[in-house]
């Protein structure tokens, strides 16, 4: 029977409008087998965990260029910290500089992704952070 | 109450874990649980091919019937890559206007390798979303071709969504999705060619109708077995043309879904409909089950043993399955 699927959400909050990495990471997902919910670009925090929260996802990814990510990573773990959704891994992709990586980390963020990642390290990483029962 | 349905009545995680477990075929005891308490939504399928615009469509309905404040559950099927297994889901992206509404859930969900444009599962999780207590459960297909016909037999009013400049009058008339539609759409009703294609489908439906009384005037016991469409001598398909990206159209559709199900329940439509899908579910079900249990009986390597034997051509594909049967058959004696 069908077996168990890691359910990955990719999202792009704030207000950039580039969602080609958010695409090819979606589709390199899609062909490691996973089930990627995409939710297309200028996402809220509070859309972003609703959407988790509601497609019991295992990992949400987010894609962030504009720089924002400092404000936006603390809020949308905040509101899965509410939610309850403790087990949920978070996955930051886009251009972070290098500072802000430990913090980042530090908040509960499992991996970083700046350009130029290959997407099997994406692939691999969530591989590994997904306890399968 | 078993504590299954007041915990999916009372917690949205809880019913987004539940329908997890149904997805993945473990959660039989809870599917067992709350099948006596739904039965009370009515169970709306959206078909159509890529691109008509089923997502804006399904969109524009949540939010028409929020307006009548009616609870919205959502199940968005997309296919499953045949390779992977993996898939791209993204029929959210097109229902951002539900955000932060906690009348409406939605669930997006792959094919799994099922046919028919749903998964195998897709019936149980709108069984789930019934007895969580919406009031309406909208689900809406991958992008069906011409024969995904599958949501009829799940669906209680089945809408095919269509938009102009896809085919021809030819297309109309071909057997398959158009047969299963108690409603016809033609949303992008503002695109050239809406007249068209409105022209098309109803010729296509007064067509069918006249060939239906002939076959089968009045006859509903006889062709019960028939998930849709046919049995329908009262029922006459209508078509709504929407706008689903600004909501035109879609007030009367509502109104043509509200008299379907009025219809339905008058006409008894829906019980003989209810029991001929119930009884393929469980001739189904039951086949699932035999299969699994006769394969247990003659053992994996066996089974191969046989397949290598049809692969060489000793024996066809036919008689190794009645060979099969009559092994498990007489292991059974004592």
């Amino acid at each position: 029977m069908a077996e168990r699927k890691i359910r990955v959400l990719i999202a792009k909050p704030g207000l950039d409008g580039h969602d080609r990495g958010a695409k090819v990471v979606a589709r390199a997902l899609r062909d490691a087998g996973m089930e990627v919910i995409y939710t297309g670009l200028r996402q809220t925090p509070e859309m972003i965990v609703e959407a988790a929260l509601q497609e019991d996802v295992d990992v949400i990814g987010l894609s962030i260029l504009s720089g924002a990510h400092m404000a936006l990573v603390p809020r949308i773990l905040e509101l899965m910290k509410a939610h309850n959704l403790n087990d949920v891994k978070v996955v930051l992709g886009g251009i972070v500089p290098d500072e802000d990586i430990p913090i980042l980390k530090q908040m509960g963020v499992s991996g970083i992704f700046g350009p130029g990642s290959d997407t099997q390290q994406i692939i691999e990483h969530i591989r590994k952070v997904v306890s399968l029962e | 109450m078993p504590p299954i349905v007041a915990a999916i009545r009372e917690s949205r995680r809880a019913l987004a874990r539940l329908l997890t477990r149904i997805e993945n075929n473990a959660a039989a005891a809870e599917l067992a649980a709350l099948y006596s308490f739904g039965g009370n939504a009515h169970l709306i399928g959206v078909t159509g091919a890529p691109g008509t615009g089923k997502s804006s469509l399904v969109n524009s309905m949540a939010k028409a019937y929020r307006a009548e404040s009616k609870t919205v559950g959502i199940l968005a099927v997309d296919p499953s890559s045949p390779f992977s297994g993996g898939a791209v889901l993204g029929d959210r992206i097109r229902m951002r206007d539900l955000h932060g509404d906690s009348g409406v859930f939605i669930r997006s969900m792959a094919t799994r390798g099922y046919p028919g444009g749903i998964a195998r599962t897709t019936i149980d999780m709108a069984r789930a979303l019934d007895a969580a207590g919406f009031d309406i459960v909208l689900i809406e297909t991958a992008g069906a071709g011409q024969s995904e016909v599958e949501i009829a037999s799940i669906a209680q009013t089945t809408i095919v969504v269509e938009a102009p400049g896809l085919g021809d009058d030819v297309q109309a008339i071909k057997a398959g999705i158009l047969e299963i539609a108690d409603i016809l759409v033609v949303n992008k009703a503002d695109r050239p060619g809406a007249e068209s294609t409105v022209r098309a489908l109803r010729a296509m439906l007064d067509f069918g109708r006249r060939a239906e009384r002939v076959m089968h005037h009045g006859e509903l016991m006889s062709i019960a077995a028939v998930p849709s469409g046919g049995e329908d001598s009262a029922w006459q398909t209508p078509i709504v043309q929407t706008i689903a990206t600004n909501g035109t159209g879609v007030a009367e559709l509502l109104t043509k879904i509200a008299e379907h199900r009025a219809y339905l329940q008058a006409s008894g439509t829906q019980r003989l409909r209810e029991r001929a899908s119930l009884s393929a579910e469980i001739a189904e079900r039951l086949r699932d089950l035999l299969l699994m249990r006769l394969i247990e009986q003659v053992g994996a390597a066996h089974l191969q043993a046989i397949v290598e034997r049809v692969v060489a051509r000793q024996i066809d594909p036919s008689s190794a399955a009645a060979q099969l049967l009559a092994e498990s058959l007489q292991e059974r004696r004592p």
